[in-house]
């Protein structure tokens, strides 16, 4: 039971790269087409693999939520934080506009 | 050029006696082995950063508390070599990367931290693939490191600063990173120990995150009691990193002498096939024999979904590093390249930051977990990371431990697989299981190849069973020490 999955073209790759937030040269679009086809290809012998009744398991192991004491604690240096920003205004991180040009 | 096996270097754990004793100054430790960094340092290229000036004032404290009758700890005036993707405080820490280019870290890894209180010294930041993706250190923003063995050929990566620093006594200890091989294959290929421990063993807190279901931080050393000493150090339970693992860490050192009597070890079967050289396939069996020669019942085991490992590894890991390098935006810490808007400021700082194999994964990753090809991708490759558990959790009941080569060839020339990434990351197929699997695996140096270059052997043991892993370690190099096994 092969799940159809078609080879990745560079439409594709160019769309995922916006998702990733990068910008791909001309160059780049078609290497990494070719070179990310390459290692799906080598994937397809996980695709042909008929395991719908294998639970996932996303982590090894058995995660449970830690908690610790409701107790106050000191966090980070605040100045040391801030003077590894690459902007910084009223001890905030400064950023250009985040609407519009 | 030379070869494996030879004169050993010092013991750290000699260093930190006769410090402790009061027998040699921290100070000169520190001195000698920066002369030896100053020797080479300029050929092989293992570090990012030197902390020269840190080391020898945290020498000097140490010498200081040794003669107010202080012990300043199991390790002291030890020097170690921490890859450069592991938080120091005030210190540069890059991943290799231009975008994390003069980043000074507001705090130290818990790691870090743990070395200081037994009496560790740091002595440089390590070169490493940029984020640890990679098997040769090729992929670093500052340039490749070189095998120390021969100039011409890679360490291995992605920790191969921090092995080519302990190959060539720039320290005589590392604190590596292994996500899918990163400390043993590096280890194997400059003919050094390298430990990846169980899952959870030891604290990610200050690891800078590459895959975190995957990600743990390791030893690498001259030797066994060595890069044991070293685990002892670090492990045990952080509360600052929710997965760390409760149990109380064992004494480790103190086990290494044991032997294997009794114990059934099995020859994985699947890894021992196809693209595995011939000369790496025979320093396995040879181990196997040595291992039978100490009294364990050695057979072949069968470890069927290991075959999917490597395909499974490649959608898993970079799905997870594509959400773990999401932070990289340029705006809290790192490189930021302007523009009118942060959208475009984002794009435009990743887009310079990155390295073309971090771009890669993180495309190969987003499409993983993009809509329409989650289940075909990254919901298969969960699955089939459930079956490798269950193969090698049926094999353990069977075998205490399992043997298989550490990495399939010995070092390759630099730029021998640099065009090809699928053919790089075929490096890793032996050491790819147990960090799915979350168990701990070592590699042990153990002879030559016909190149005259290292080969390691790797030892797999179930999840917390380092002592038992450990001791089958010592047996090994025990046998390479004693000259009854030839190379």
């Amino acid at each position: 039971m092969g799940v159809v999955a078609p080879r990745i073209t560079s439409d594709a790759v160019a769309y995922v790269a916006g998702l990733a937030r990068l910008e791909l040269t001309g160059e780049e679009l078609e290497r990494f087409t070719v070179q990310l086809a390459a290692v799906l290809d080598h994937a397809a012998d996980v695709e042909a693999l008929d395991v719908g009744d294998v639970e996932p398991t996303a982590h090894p192991l058995a995660l449970v939520n830690v908690l610790r004491d409701d107790v106050p604690r000191a966090g980070l240096e605040r100045d040391e934080v801030l003077a590894a920003a690459p902007s910084v205004e009223d001890d905030r991180f400064r950023v250009p506009p985040v609407l519009g040009t | 050029m030379s070869t494996a096996g030879e004169a050993r270097p010092a013991s750290a754990l000699a260093i930190a006696g006769a410090v402790r004793r009061g027998e040699r100054r921290a100070a000169e430790v520190v001195d000698g082995y920066l002369e030896a960094i100053g020797r080479r340092e300029g050929d092989v290229h293992a570090f990012n950063t030197l902390m020269d000036d840190q080391a020898r004032r945290a020498a000097d404290l140490i010498d200081r508390r040794v003669e107010a009758g202080e012990d300043p700890g199991p390790l002291a005036g030890v020097p170690v070599a921490l890859k450069d993707n592991l938080c120091t405080r005030g210190v540069l820490t890059t991943c290799s990367s231009r975008i994390l280019e003069g980043w000074l870290p507001p705090y130290d890894a818990t790691v870090v931290e743990r070395l200081g209180l037994a009496g560790a010294i740091a002595i440089g930041k390590t070169n490493l693939d940029e984020f640890a993706m990679g098997s040769s250190t090729e992929n670093s923003a500052f340039g490749p490191t070189r095998n120390p063995h021969d100039l011409t050929r890679v360490p291995g990566g992605s920790s191969g600063g921090s092995a080519a620093a302990v190959a060539a006594g720039f320290a005589p200890l590392a604190l590596g990173s292994d996500t899918g091989g990163s400390i043993r294959q590096p280890a194997a290929l400059c003919g050094v120990v390298g430990i990846k421990p169980t899952y959870g063993r030891v604290s990610r807190y200050g690891l800078i995150a590459f895959a975190s279901s995957l990600d743990q931080i390791g030893p690498l050393a001259p030797t066994v009691a060595d890069a044991a000493a070293l685990l002892e150090v670090i492990a045990g339970h952080d509360p600052l990193d929710s997965t760390s693992v409760a149990e109380p860490s064992p004494g480790l050192v103190e086990r290494l002498g044991d032997g294997v009597e009794g114990l059934g070890i099995g020859v994985v079967a699947e890894l021992m096939g196809e693209g595995v050289d011939p000369d790496v396939r025979r320093r396995v069996e040879a181990a196997a024999e040595v291992l039978a020669g100490a009294g364990a019942k050695v057979e072949e085991a069968s470890v069927p979904a290991v075959a999917y490992g490597l395909s499974a590894y490649y959608l898993i890991a970079p799905a997870e590093a594509s959400s773990n390098l999401a932070r990289y935006d340029g705006v809290r810490y790192g490189l930021r390249v302007d523009a009118p808007t942060t959208g475009a400021m984002n794009v435009a700082t990743r887009t310079a930051g990155f390295g073309a194999e971090v771009k890669r994964r993180i495309m190969l990753g987003t499409y993983a977990l993009s809509a329409g090809y989650y289940d075909a991708y990254y919901g298969k490759a969960q699955r089939v990371r459930t079956l490798i558990v269950r193969d090698f959790a049926a094999a353990y009941q069977s075998f205490d431990l399992l043997l298989s080569p550490t990495a399939p060839t010995t070092a390759f020339p630099l730029g021998a697989k640099a065009a090809d990434p699928l053919t790089m990351y075929l490096s890793d197929v032996c050491t790819i299981p147990s960090n799915l699997a979350g168990d701990p695996a070592v590699s042990v140096p153990f002879g030559a190849g016909d190149d005259g270059l290292p080969i390691g052997v790797q030892v797999l043991a179930p999840a917390l069973a380092e002592v038992t892993m450990l001791r089958a370690a010592a047996v090994l190099e025990n046998a390479m020490v004693d000259g009854g096994e030839a190379r």
